[in-house]
Formats: structure tokens, sequence, C-alpha cells
């Protein structure tokens, strides 16, 4: 025995090598799926249609053709203003669900929740409908000084109705942070409530406010179903992408307009990143939730104002469904099925909707075990340290990339003829790949905040007790992780059966989705049939949650016995 | 240290040897050792029976055997028929007998515990402390068990290690760490302790303020005028009876007197150590019997075999 102490690793035994591998194999396949088409979309940016090495040539041209350098200034202002009517609205609409004693409040929180459901591009259908040249309002819309919703308030209508959930879910998590102590100080001090408001509500949600807005902005500038539809000769730049990929096959300016949109992306994710980390230290242990005082006159104000947007919601909302049981507006008001019949089984496009749920259920089903299953050997397994941040930024990076963008770098990576995974090109399971890494950041949170609640030391004391950790993912991880894994399976469900941008580069006829069967319809002029299409997608989504909730009630009630005195304790 | 012994973490040097085989770099499950956490980490969603026999399962153990083996294990720890029970019914205590229950299932050759107790209230924990060692002599099983409590590991342990910023201060039974402390830190931190500051006049004497102190316990002898602190337990001193042919005797009076309970705790101005205050510890029977109160005065000898004498 030598007297010199040397510094051995530790050995890994059988079943932890196992977890090592599996965690490489995840971050393999991130790398592949992520990261390797948005470097095939950098490297097509510098490239001439041969593959040489051209420098900034393609970006010199694209800022020298007018038309193109003035989307990028159409897309700035535009997201701008969504972001500003947007933020200001859903900020009252949030305040008026966490801090006044209104009724109803579940309902209207519902209602106001419903765009998410929505593929973006029905909005901008029901706009027309309302607005358009043939539309209900086109009138007293002209007499406003508005001559055509074609163009910028079109899309801008359009991107605040799909923005205002994403806003409002963000704005009411920052109100519920409130400390009701510091309310309570105030009143003792004989604060005056304008005074109150200025000085704790607006300074104790300014993050959330701030993350709101670049949510809003970001989401709105990559869009490209409402532009598509309602934009007319308004450029923006995702759909210059799109026309100059699919229209023109110019993969070089489509790749520099890519880049450009990541721009804003990734600044927004780098403001969200910090602002994040600073919304959870807010609140303390200590602090008291703060409880609303009844107010007759506020309470009416904010129940009136909640019911006005809830029912503006649902007008869009409604028009749509109105479209798709009329015969054709404005000429023939008689109800009608034809449309459903056309969009499901007579079309061109019958297989879209099935070929939706198909993928949504695929999405579902790869994108909550490989989520699950990924933060799982992050959070809970040993060695390989180093590769462990990487993951996690790659899990977070996705939401910095633009389902544009991404779409297109698929397109790049994998319709290459050198790529061995070129088979992969125009099949469903890439259409379910991309939804799934497009998507990964909000599943992969929702699953590391499940598994950060259970105590650290089960995996230790299976080691102790000799079971493989795998045995113990299954029988203690999964069970108790359950709702949080139903949750992130009808995320990603509800997604990605609506999703457009990712997809609309790589479907093939036989793989159509419902959302580009929607845009294709509206380019025919069969607008019905896009109505009844996105009414089809917003009741399957429904159902889709109608359905979790149902499960989420059972396996509640199933494992109550020790569930419920879990969350007591 | 538990963590390492238990292969969760790394040392950075050194190795592990238990019953003569080198462990130093096996991975936990390689070890053989049960661990109860401070949390417990009982499964939530699994019954008592199948938290105990968790560890049986996977040995290919017949079903019939694991019930046979975990109902023995519920009545060792004091808890049988509560197999069908989660854990979310039972009381801290419970749980952590059910922990205990799980960690000894598997007969390993030690049983590591990691504060069992700091998660419970004060009277549990005085209770469980008990049940604990009686249980662990029953079983006959070597336990290492990390605590915070000083009290707890005197009274639970055969061995006490002191550790500090991760390295040993002394390792001895519990009496000697308490009427031997081999260092300041030692005595500072295992029960209450007087310290004086004394300078050396050579062979076990010293001079703390005006007052010329004799201590026979100093194993290394301090050269003269070297600059000591002399460490004393409040029980440590003569207060009954003439004091004839004690040594260290010296006058006082008592500043505050402190009531804990079975005991008071006296502080003693004496005017020698020149403004030094001196705890020392009185029954509620001396209290009454010599009139212990503030203001009074006293006489009181030290004993000079219990002053420790540390450099400063």
């Amino acid at each position: 025995m030598s007297a010199v102490l040397t510094l051995e690793r530790p050995r890994l035994l059988g079943v932890e090598l196992i977890a090592n591998l599996l965690l490489v194999l995840a971050g393999l396949g991130l790398a592949l799926f992520l990261l390797a088409p948005m470097a095939a979309i950098f490297m097509r940016a510098v490239q001439d249609s041969n593959g040489n090495y051209v420098g900034l040539v393609h970006f010199a041209n694209y800022f020298a053709t007018p038309a193109l350098a003035r989307s990028v200034w159409n897309s700035l202002w535009v997201s701008i203003a969504v972001a500003a009517i947007t933020v200001p609205a859903a900020f009252v609409f949030a305040y008026a669900l966490t801090r006044s004693c209104m009724p109803f409040k579940g309902t209207l929180r519902l209602i106001a929740l419903i765009p998410l459901l929505a593929p973006s591009l029905l909005p901008a259908i029901s706009l027309i409908q309302w607005f358009g040249n043939q539309g209900v309002l086109k009138g007293p819309m002209q007499s406003l000084g508005i001559a055509s919703v074609y163009g910028a308030p079109g899309i801008i209508l359009s991107e605040v109705f799909n923005c205002f959930p994403h806003a409002l879910m963000i704005l009411i998590a920052a109100l519920l942070l409130a400390d009701g102590r510091l309310y309570e100080a105030a009143d003792a001090l004989g604060t005056r409530r304008l005074r109150c408001f200025l000085t704790i509500t607006l300074p104790g949600c300014k993050y959330g406010l701030l993350s709101a807005a670049t949510v809003v902005f970001t989401y709105t500038i990559s869009d490209f179903g409402a532009p598509k539809v309602i934009g007319g000769n308004f450029n923006v730049l995702a759909v210059d992408v799109f026309k100059q990929v699919i229209g023109q096959f110019n993969f070089s300016i489509g790749a520099v307009v890519g880049l450009l949109l990541l721009v804003p992306s990734v600044i927004a994710f780098g403001i969200d990143w910090v602002v994040r980390r600073r919304l959870t230290a807010n609140l303390t242990a200590r602090s008291v939730p703060f409880a609303p005082k009844p107010r007759t006159v506020f309470d009416s104000l904010m129940l009136a104002y909640c019911v006005a947007v809830c029912l503006l919601l649902l007008a869009v909302l409604g028009m749509a469904v109105y479209t798709s049981l009329i015969h054709l507006w404005p000429y023939n008001l008689g109800f009608t099925l034809k449309h459903y019949r056309y969009a499901l089984v007579a079309g061109d496009y019958a297989p879209a909707f099935w070929n939706s749920l198909k993928m949504g259920a695929w999405t579902a089903l790869i994108g909550t075990v490989f989520v699950f299953c990924t933060a799982y050997l992050l959070e809970k397994t040993r060695g390989l340290g180093p590769l462990r941040p990487v993951l996690r930024l790659f899990a977070l990076l996705s939401m910095a990339v633009p389902g544009l963008v991404l779409g297109l770098g698929y397109i790049m990576f994998f319709n290459h003829p050198q790529n061995p995974l070129n088979f992969m090109y125009q099949t469903m399971a890439i259409l379910a790949i991309s939804t799934v890494v497009h998507y990964y950041t909000s599943g992969h949170l929702t699953a590391v905040t499940a598994l950060k609640a259970l105590d650290d030391e089960y995996e230790s004391v299976s080691a102790s007790l000799k079971v493989p950790f795998y045995k113990t993912f299954w029988r203690v991880t999964v069970p108790v992780c359950l709702p949080a894994i139903l949750e992130i399976a009808r995320y990603y469900f509800v997604v990605s059966i609506s999703t457009l941008s990712c997809v609309v580069f790589l479907y093939a006829p036989h793989t159509i989705v419902a959302a580009v069967a929607i845009m294709n319809m509206d380019e025919a002029g069969d607008i019905g049939p896009a109505a009844a299409l996105g009414t089809l997608v917003v009741l399957a989504s429904v159902g889709v949650c109608l359905l979790y909730a149902l499960a989420t009630r059972v396996l509640l009630a199933k494992s109550q016995a020790w569930r419920f005195n879990l969350e007591k304790s | 240290m538990l963590r390492i012994i238990a292969g969760l973490e790394t040392q950075s040097v050194g190795r592990i040897v238990q019953n003569g085989r080198d462990i130093s770099v096996l991975p936990p499950a390689q070890r053989d050792y049960g661990i109860v956490f401070q949390s417990y980490a009982l499964f939530p969603n699994l019954t008592v029976a199948d938290n105990v026999g968790y560890g049986l399962v996977n040995r290919r153990m017949a079903r019939a055997e694991v019930r046979l083996r975990v109902a023995e294990l519920l009545k060792l720890v004091g808890l049988p028929g509560s197999e069908p029970k989660y854990p979310s019914q039972l009381s801290g205590g419970q749980q952590q007998r059910v922990a205990l229950a799980r960690a000894l299932a598997t007969s390993p050759g030690l049983l590591l515990l990691d504060e069992p107790l700091s998660a419970l209230d004060a009277i549990e924990r005085v209770r469980l402390r008990g049940e604990v060692r009686g249980l662990q002599k029953k079983v006959g099983v070597t336990t290492i068990m990390v605590t915070h409590d000083q009290e707890e590991a005197l009274s639970m342990a055969d061995r006490v290690v002191v550790m500090s910023k991760g390295a040993i201060e002394q390792v001895g039974t519990p009496r000697e760490i308490y009427e031997q402390p081999a260092t300041p830190f030692v005595a500072d931190f295992v029960g209450r302790v007087n310290v004086l500051n004394a300078v050396s006049l050579g062979a076990g004497r010293y001079q703390a303020g005006r007052l010329a102190i004799s201590a026979i316990n100093g194993a290394t002898p301090h050269a003269a005028g070297t600059r000591v602190r002399l460490y004393l337990r409040p029980e440590d001193r003569v207060v009954e009876g003439s004091l004839e042919g004690e040594s260290n005797r010296l006058n006082g009076q008592i500043a505050k007197v402190e009531f804990l309970g079975g005991h008071c705790l006296a502080e003693i101005q004496v005017p020698e150590l020149e403004g030094q205050p001196l705890s020392v510890f009185f029954s509620l029977n001396q209290v009454r019997e010599l009139g212990i109160r503030e203001g009074s005065e006293l006489k009181l000898a030290l004993r000079p075999d219990r002053i420790r004498v540390f450099a400063s």
C-alpha cells in the first residue's frame, strides 16, 4: 500500500454509465435538431448557390433592395405598436383579476385565454370578415380614417388577439407576487390609492411588464400567419422569408432575413432571462398574499372592462365560427355544414385535420417523454459535470429561435443532399420533432420545477438500497410528477396542432397540417373551409384541455391518499 | 463527511476503508451501508410497507418473504401494523422510524444517520434519542451519526468525533470529550465553559488578574510568562463545607442568577479577577442552603484537577 494518496476519479457503476450515456444522447439530439439547423442558416447566409464562401454579399444585396429593407422597419414598428396596445390592455385585465372583487373571475380568465387555442391565422381571417372588402363594419372603420384593414391595421389587431393571453398570463403571475404587508403598511400610513398604485404596484411588477412586452414583441415580429393572410402589400420580415424561400427558392436571402429575425429574438431572450431571475427573488417566504377588499364602483368598472375585452375576443372567434357555418358572406347567409365537409372529407386538404391530430399526438408523446427524461437526467443523476450547463442552455435557447427560422434551418440542414438524415425530410417525424424542439423551453421549465420539488435524496436512498436509478424513476419520480407530465403533454398537443411558422417549410403534400391548409385555402379564396378548419382546431384543443382536466381530476382522486396530505404539509 | 462515506460526494484526498475493503472510489450501490437522511426521503407515493421493502424487492426475494421481513422491521421500530399507511399520514417521529426500518432492511454493515432528529420538535427529539440508541444496540450495527446538537452526541454515542471546518478536533468517549477537551474549540463547543485570560507562572500555577490559580490537569506545561487561557466548567467548583485545605479559594459577589429549571447559573464577580466574571452552576438545593441571590457574597474554590489550560 503506497503512502502517497493518489486521487482517483470515482468509478461509475454500470447503471450510472447508462444514465450518462442517455444524457449524452439527449445532448446530441438537441445539438442535431437545434444547433445544426441554426448553423446551416449561418453557413447559407455567407455562401453562394454553389457553396462557395462569399462573405456578406447577401446582406449587402438585401439592404440594397428598398422593398426588402422597408420590411425591417415595418416589422419593427408593427411589433412595437402591438406591444404598446397589448401590454396595457392585458395589465388592466390582470389587475382586475388579481386586485378587484368582481364576480365571474374564473370565466373571464378562461375566455381571455381562448386565443391560445387558435392558429395565428384565425383572427386574421375573422378580421377580414369584419372589416375586409365585404366586411360588416367596413363603413364605420373607414369613417374613422382607416382606408383598409389589409396591411398594418389588420396585422396589429390580429396580433393583439394572439398575444393577449401570453401577456395576460405573465402579468397575472407578476401581480400575484405582491406582498400584502406592503399595502397594509401603506394603509396604516394613510397613503392614497393612486400613490399606492404608483409606488407599490407598478414597481412591484415592472419586471413582469418588461417580460410581457418582450414576449409580445418577439411573438409579433416572428409570426407569419397573420401578416400572410391580412398583410396585403405590407411587407414584414416573416413573410419575406417565406416569399424568398418558397416563392423564389432564394435560400441565401432567406437565410439573411432569418438571421435578421433572430436578432430581436435573441435580445428579447436576454432581457427575459435577466428579468425572470429578478422576478423570482421578489417574493420571500414571509410575504403575505394580497387579499382585495370589495369596492362597488371600482369592481363594477373592472367588470365592465373585462366583459368588454372578452366580448371583443369572442367577436373575433365568433366571426370565424359564423363564417364556417354559412354559405357565403354577404350573398347567402343560409346555414350549411358544407365547409366542414369540404375541409374534412371532400376537399384537397381533407387529410390536413387528421394529420394535425396525428402530429399533435406524436409531438405530445415524443416531446413529453424526451423533455421529462432529459430534465430528470439533468437534475437527478451524477457525472458529466461540464455537459450539464451546456444542456441547460440548449433547453432555454430553443425559446430564442423563432419557429420560422427553425423551420428554415431544418430545410437547409435536412434537405441538403449530402445529409445522411435526408430521408427524414418531408416526413411526419420531422414535423413532430421540429415542434418538440421549437416549444422545448416551456415544457423543460415545467419538468424542472416539478423535479426540483422532489427530495434530492430519493436517488441517494435508492443507491444505498442498491436499487438502480431507473427503477426509482419509474416507481417514484414519474408517479409523483404525473400532473406536470400531463401538463407538458397537453401543452405540446395544443401548440402543435395550431402551429404554422415552424412547419410551413417542412410539410409534404401527404403530411400537410391544418394550419398550412388554412393558409392555402385562404389564399385560394376558400374562406369558408378555412374558417371551418380553424374552428375544428380550436375545438380539438378545447377537447384536449377538457380531457386533461378530467385526467388530472381522476388522477388526483386516485392518489389522494398520499398527495393531499403531501400538499398540506 | 457522511456523504463521502456514502459515496454521494468525492473526497479530495484520502482513502476510505470499510472492514478491510478499500471503498474510496466505489459508487454508492457497491458500498455496504444504510442511510437515513434529515428529510427521511420516504417515497410519498408508496405505502410504508413498499418503502421499507424497497431495497428487498430488488434482491429477488419472494413476496411472502419480503412481507415477513417488513413486518419484522416495523415491529422492531415500534410501528407494527402500519404497512398500508402512506408516509404523509404519519407523524415526523414515525416517518423517521420508517426511514430507519428501510435503511436496516437490507441488513447493512454500517448505518449512516444524517442529522436524523433535527427535523423533530424538542420533546420528540429527546424521546427518540433513547429509542434510536436502544434500537441500534438491539440490532448491533455500527452506526455513524452526524449531529449539530452536542447534548445529542454526548447522550447517544460510544465515541464522539468533534469536527470543525472539515478537520477532526478530537476523538473520544463522551466523558473524555466533556472532561478533557483537547482543544479550545472542543471545550467551547461542547457544554458551557468559563474562559479566564491568564499568564503562566510555571509549575502549574497561573496568574489571572491578581489571583494565582493552580491547575494540575494541564498535560503540557506552559513556560513561565506565556499568555494562556484557563477553561473551567461551571460545575467544577467546591462551594460546600469549610473549604479548608482547598486550593484556589476565592470570594465573590453574585451579580445575577439565571434560572434554568433543575439548576441555576450564577454569574459571580470576583474582585481579584479584575472584571472577568465567573459562571457557576448551583442546584436548587444549593441555592436555598447557601442563600444564593443577587448581591450576596460567596466563598468558593476552583478544582485544580478540572482546569484545562490552552495557550492563547
